[in-house]
């Protein structure tokens, strides 16, 4: 995907507008976001104006977060605190309270339709649990631009002064978005809708799927921690078959060679590495937002082209 | 009826190719394994098995290490840490005072812990656990190749050396006086050893493939009195061992590993109880008889 000259121009133009009036305020905002994704899209709209300080790195799980000092610190001290919300972050809330945080904090999913999940999605065990709310909200690209809406809003009210810039960041970024969300659509448009299948252990793609017309089908009693079954082998590949799935990720099961004879036999391709609460270290194929929606769109439409 | 048996006994394996693979390695394997645990049994050997299982797994993590998941690096590395083992274990007994059983432990236990060592430096992508407990559901072409090729071999040089190896089980000073050849002997033998543990490490593990080989091998005793016989018998209860426990494994969504292993040890108290020889059945019968 390439952005067009004129974005490219009004960006650079923007940030050079922005350049013009940090010189007036030194010292930057200290932002904390609570994990990888929101931390990329804080810093895409504060720009130069802020720090960011990322809670859950790269690769880091969400979910289940243990806050060290350090955190509790860097929370204290921030003039700015961005959560994703949906329950997502079930620590943050006492965190705050402890740290002695009394700045704002924003909602980065405030104004997001939720879904709801299986409670059982997220913790190994429990099948089929009480619906809860889904709070991988951030898997639309729709969703995104809420979040720097709220995400810019926020820091306009910690700090007027700079609210041009932020208003303008914003719009650059979600200018972005919206040509990722063109080219996402194109990416899928030609794989028929019924044929838009797939089976991932990831409990992360729900919107994703709804925004994008993908079935996704969770594997039938398979763990991930011990070890497989020949009944489970059994099952998975049966389900391959009857739901007609066209891309399989399950990079996260043990042995990756049991996986390459699911596939063999089920004839469905393996797709690759796919990113869904974290973004990879800026090495990795996934470093940011745009990069890691990026990243998942092109395995998935490969994969299912491949199993067509 | 019929159908019913047919869904339960065969449907598995006519439906899933990996099911067919995973029967037909534990079949080449059982073929293999056999004889190999017989040999070993009348050779007091048994426990040697199980410590060469443990010193393959270093060459193993190399072979990792050097080339990620690729079968042909890590039964590589298997079989030249399984022979190293084994051959300086020979050497140590040889040359000094050590017994041959004290010199494989001490060197089994120390190439073990370099193995775990090697395993835990690349980090977490491996776990220890998958090469001690492989799984026979993942076997490939590549692999069954691998495994049917070793059995080919080990059968051919058994049947080769059958004679000498008996006679140097049963009487090393005879061997000796009428030819030199029993050191060799004894050198072919471990090197078939090796051979099938590093097959069976492939499909099972390598906690789990000495059990194929010394379970059934332990269990024939109890049905057979001729070497031949027993290698025979211990075949069979391999195989048996093999097909039962992937059924099971299918059919109870169990890890087939051990389900087979457990289903070989089942085998084993089974022929302990009631055997045809020298069991506990056969034995009250045969006191019985005396006294009645």
């Amino acid at each position: 995907m390439s952005f067009s000259p004129t974005v490219l121009t009004l960006v650079l133009a923007l940030c050079l507008a922005g350049g013009g009036t940090a010189t007036t305020a030194e010292k930057k905002l200290n932002v904390v976001a609570t994990f990888s994704i929101l931390g990329d899209l804080t810093k895409n709209v504060g720009g130069n104006r802020v720090e960011v300080t990322t809670l859950v790195g790269p690769n880091g799980d969400v979910h289940v977060y243990e806050p060290t000092p350090a955190a509790a610190e860097a929370v204290r001290s921030a003039d700015l605190v961005v959560v994703n919300g949906l329950a997502l972050e079930g620590w943050m809330d006492r965190l705050i309270k402890n740290s002695g945080f009394k700045g704002p904090v924003v909602v980065a999913s405030q104004g997001v339709k939720p879904r709801e999940m299986a409670a059982g999605e997220l913790e190994e065990g429990a099948k089929h649990g009480p619906l809860m709310t889904d709070p991988h909200a951030w898997q639309d690209v729709g969703n995104a631009r809420l979040y720097v809406q709220n995400i810019a809003k926020g820091l306009e009210k910690v700090d007027p002064a700079s609210a041009s810039v932020y208003r303008a960041n914003a719009e650059a970024y979600t200018a972005k978005l919206g040509e990722l969300d063109q080219w996402v659509r194109k990416e899928f448009s030609g794989i028929p809708r019924q044929q838009r299948r797939m089976i991932t252990t990831h409990d992360a793609f729900g919107y994703f799927g709804a925004a994008y017309g993908i079935a996704i089908i969770s594997p039938v009693g398979f763990s991930t921690e011990s070890e497989a079954s020949a009944g489970d082998i059994a099952n998975l590949i049966k389900q391959i078959r009857r739901e007609k799935v066209t891309a399989v990720f399950m990079e996260n099961v043990s042995d990756p060679r049991l996986m390459e004879q699911v596939a063999k036999e089920s004839g469905v391709t393996l797709g690759g590495t796919l990113y869904s609460d974290a973004l990879s270290k800026s090495d990795g194929p996934a470093s940011t937002y745009l990069e890691m929606f990026k990243n998942n769109v092109t395995l998935i439409a490969g994969a299912m082209w491949k199993g067509i | 009826m019929l159908s019913h048996l047919w869904a339960i006994f065969l449907a598995p394996f006519q439906d899933f190719i990996f099911m067919r693979h995973a029967l037909v390695a534990c079949l080449a394997l059982a073929l293999g394994c056999g004889p190999i645990g017989v040999l070993l049994v009348l050779r007091s050997m048994s426990l040697v098995g199980d410590a060469l299982s443990h010193a393959v797994l270093p060459g193993v993590a190399l072979g990792f290490l050097v080339s990620g998941l690729s079968l042909y690096s890590m039964t590589l590395g298997g079989i030249a840490a399984g022979l190293a083992v084994a051959l300086l274990s020979g050497a140590v007994s040889r040359l000094t005072l050590l017994r041959e059983d004290a010199s494989f432990a001490a060197l089994y236990l120390a190439s073990l812990a370099l193995g775990v060592l090697l395993v835990s430096w690349r980090g977490s992508s491996l776990d220890l656990v998958h090469v001690l407990f492989g799984t026979i559901l993942a076997v490939d072409d590549a692999g069954l190749v691998m495994v049917a090729s070793i059995t080919t071999a080990t059968l051919l040089i058994l049947a080769f050396i059958y004679r000498p190896l008996i006679v140097e089980c049963v009487d090393p000073g005879f061997l000796r006086s009428v030819s030199g050849k029993g050191a060799l002997m004894h050198l072919i033998f471990l090197v078939l050893v090796v051979l099938n543990l590093v097959a069976g490490f492939q499909a099972l593990g390598t906690l789990m493939a000495v059990g194929m080989m010394m379970l059934p091998a332990v269990s024939a005793r109890f049905w057979a009195r001729q070497v031949w016989s027993t290698a025979l018998a211990a075949m069979v209860i391999a195989m048996l061992s093999g097909y039962a426990g992937l059924l099971l494994s299918y059919h109870g969504n169990l890890p087939s590993g051990p389900s087979i292993i457990l289903t070989a040890g089942l085998c084993y108290v089974f022929s302990v109880v009631c055997g045809a020889h020298g069991s506990i059945y056969s034995r009250y019968r045969a006191a019985q008889h005396l006294t009645g």
